[in-house]
């Protein structure tokens, strides 16, 4: 059984269709990329697999483990292991890091019925976590994400990963902000997460993560669609051509989309 | 007909007649005007009405109404130090003055781990005492009783509270902590806490007064507290005012700052059905600098009001206040900040900010920060919000598997962090801790 299987995935925000009709299948074990101009709607499916308010799913279906993904609420959703890391993650002041990583394990833990840590074992556990992303222990005391430059708030979204140790991973434009150490700093701790029972799905723009971090499959969104599918070598192509010629595929009236008549 | 002369004496009047009685003979000529002085500005002012443009939002018409009866006269509570233990700080286990309804308790108190040459002692001692030179210079020099009804009412009562003098030089390490402690009696009871405070050059201290009850309960806190920092002198304040829900508590903390002196006060209010504080800091040398923060943390049937003046008289004075409110249920907070900055008071920097959190639909504020510049080449900020928690936060939060209700208290207490962070007592932090997580019904 697939680990994700999205059906015919339409949502819109303040009524307006962002994603029009969305396939994927991820089986555990894989890495997905998912490629495409800004504005294509990689953030958008992102966010309706973390079960965000704002996007309003008008059709489709999306099973995740054999369960009806969109009936689940969006922390139910994360103690069942879906992890998105932010493209843009937000500053939470007056909380630690710390304390708000240790409610967010412990509340995992508690659902799987595994053994809650106190404050002082959490400390270590948290220490042994930050190794993977090479992150200093100061950032644990301070307010989540709070005065954090761009890459340390991705980085920190990664640490976070690396705590929660989810089962499917959305890492939305991970790699944006990072100067090229940060980039193959995240990336190898990315990498030491990946497990045959786990899949990644990695929303980027660029290819330049790809060198790091293989994927198994590529998909190209544009206008809210999956517009081509493929093998690590479709990020290359794109990497030559630009997305200029896949600006049109896609839209209504073009090829992918019935005619209106 | 209306009755224009013949205005009622308030109850207050024969009140005092009962105090002057018990003070007989023991009493200084100079107080005893001031007393007599004092009500009768208060006879003359009466019970501000909402009608005062300083009294718009909060309403004292069921104080004024209410039948007090004087703390100093209610029964002796009997008290051990055990059951002080909710109430007292550990810091401060050698350097507290206690006061059981308005009344000090020697028995309560203890002075012995404050170093030679530093006072702390019950204002009644001082009064009558061989400081009490000291102490007419300066009570009721700053806290002004002609314009302010309460103040007037306080200071017509002016006994029983705390001289607090920091010598010059002196730097007190140990907090000092005047703990107002009111057990509600059957019928409800006014105290009047009158508190002095003077630190000579360069003297520093940190003081705590709080406001506590042994139980739920009505009566009323009519506090103020005079603060005098000469030069280079500096004073830590917490004010923590954990009265009972079914108390009135009214405050002035009138502040006077000397040159490159240093005053640093927080205000904590988590108590009381009606309250107010009016808390004015002048800084009237150069050179001085002023943080007055606060946080305010009310639920239904709670009212708090907050009026701050901070006054720059003088050049290169700098200020910062943040005044942080977090509203639940059916209650209501206001807030009045007024910064002036008077003519020549040049390279001023002042900055002000109040910022709300309702948790409910039912909540109000009403918040005004006001700035009013007279002086060129200055550097002024001032701002205020009312507002709700941030969806993208609590999605944040969320989507990490904190349930809804969690994040919502995990986001609040961030809120209030910003405040409590700051104070240096441990002990007073984690009481706020915990009473910010209790309020919130939050385990974190
Ligand atoms: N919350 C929102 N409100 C309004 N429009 C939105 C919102 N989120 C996304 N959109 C719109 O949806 C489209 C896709 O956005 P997004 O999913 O962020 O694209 P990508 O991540 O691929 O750059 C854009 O046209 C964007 O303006
Ligand atoms: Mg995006």
């Amino acid at each position: 059984m697939a680990l994700l299987e999205i059906r015919d995935l339409h949502a819109s925000v303040d009524g307006n269709e962002i994603l029009k009709g969305i396939a994927l299948t991820i089986n555990r074990g894989e890495v997905h990329a998912i490629m495409g101009p800004n504005g294509s709607g990689k953030s958008t499916l992102a966010k309706v697999l973390a079960g965000h308010p704002s996007y309003e799913v008008t059709g489709g279906e999306v099973i995740y483990e054999g369960k009806n993904l969109l009936e689940l609420s969006p922390d139910e959703r994360a103690r069942e292991g879906v992890f998105l890391a932010f493209q843009y993650p937000v500053e939470v002041p007056g909380v630690s890091n710390a304390q708000f990583l240790r409610l967010a394990y412990n509340e995992r833990q508690k659902h799987r019925g595994e053994e809650e840590l106190d404050p002082l074992e959490f400390k270590d556990y948290l220490k042994e976590r930050a190794k993977v992303v090479q992150m200093d222990s100061s950032f644990m005391s301070r307010s989540v994400n709070e005065g954090f430059s761009g890459g340390e708030k991705k980085r920190n979204e990664i640490l976070q990963m690396a705590v929660l140790e989810p089962t499917l991973a959305v890492l939305d434009e991970t790699d944006s902000g990072l100067d090229i150490d940060a980039l193959r700093i995240v990336a190898e701790g990315v990498n030491q997460l990946r497990t045959e029972d786990n899949a990644i799905i990695l929303v980027t723009h660029y290819q330049r993560l790809l060198n790091y971090i293989v994927p198994d499959f590529v998909h190209v969104l544009a206008n809210g669609r999956i517009v081509r599918e493929g093998g690590k070598e479709l990020a290359l192509e794109l990497e030559e051509k630009g997305y200029d010629w896949i600006k049109n595929v896609g839209k209504a009236g073009a090829s992918l989309a019935p005619q209106a008549g | 007909m209306v009755a224009e002369a013949t205005k009622e004496k308030s109850i207050y009047a024969e009140m005092l007649a009962a105090l002057q009685g018990r003070l007989a003979g023991r009493e200084a000529s100079w107080t005893k005007r001031l007393r007599e002085d004092a009500i009768e500005r208060f006879e003359q002012l009466g019970f501000p009405t909402t009608f005062d443009e300083e009294w718009k939002y909060t309403n004292l018409a069921a104080l004024a109404k209410q039948q007090f009866a004087p703390g100093f006269d209610s029964k002796h509570v009997e008290l051990d130090r055990s059951a002080l233990q909710p109430f007292a700080y550990k810091e401060a286990k050698g350097s507290q003055l206690v006061f059981v309804n308005g009344v000090y308790s020697p028995e309560l108190s203890s002075v012995e781990a404050l170093p030679q040459g530093v006072i702390a002692e019950n204002l009644a001692d001082a009064l009558s005492g061989e400081r009490a030179e000291v102490v007419r210079e300066k009570l009721a020099r700053y806290a002004d009783y002609q314009e302010n009804a309460l103040v007037a009412l306080n200071t017509a009562f002016v006994s029983e509270g705390a001289f607090l003098l920091i010598p010059r030089g002196v730097r007190v390490e140990t907090p000092i902590h005047l703990l107002f402690l009111s057990a509600p009696q059957s019928s409800p009871t006014v105290s009047f806490p009158r508190v002095l405070i003077v630190a000579e050059a360069r003297g520093e201290a940190i003081l705590i007064e709080s406001y506590a009850s042994t139980e739920e309960g009505a009566y009323w806190t009519n506090a103020v507290v005079e603060v005098s920092l000469e030069d280079g002198a500096r004073l830590e304040h917490y004010k923590v005012q954990r009265e009972s829900t079914e108390a009135f508590h009214t405050a002035t903390t009138q502040v006077e700052l000397g040159a490159s002196s240093s005053f640093d006060t927080t205000t904590i209010t988590l108590g009381a059905e009606l309250s107010r504080h009016n808390i004015n800091v002048r800084m009237n040398a150069r050179g001085a600098e002023c943080r007055v923060d606060g946080l305010y943390m009310i639920s239904t049937g709670q009212h708090t009001d907050t009026h701050s003046l901070i006054d720059h008289a003088e050049a290169y004075c700098s200020s910062r206040q943040l005044y942080k409110g977090i509203l639940d249920g059916k209650s209501r907070a206001v807030f009045n900040g007024k910064v002036f900055v008077r003519e020549g008071a040049m390279q001023t920097d002042a900055q002000q900010t109040n910022r709300n959190l309702l948790l409910s639909n039912e909540a109000r504020v009403d918040t005004k920060p006001q700035l009013e510049i007279f002086a060129d080449d200055v550097k002024c900020a001032h701002g205020a919000t009312v507002g709700q928690l941030e969806e993208e936060e609590l999605f944040y939060l969320i989507s990490r598997g904190l349930r809804p209700d969690l994040a919502q208290n995990l986001l609040t207490y961030g809120f209030a962090e910003e405040v409590i962070n700051k104070i240096r007592v441990e002990s007073i932090k984690a009481e706020l801790d915990e009473a910010v997580l209790n309020r919130l019904h939050a385990k974190l």
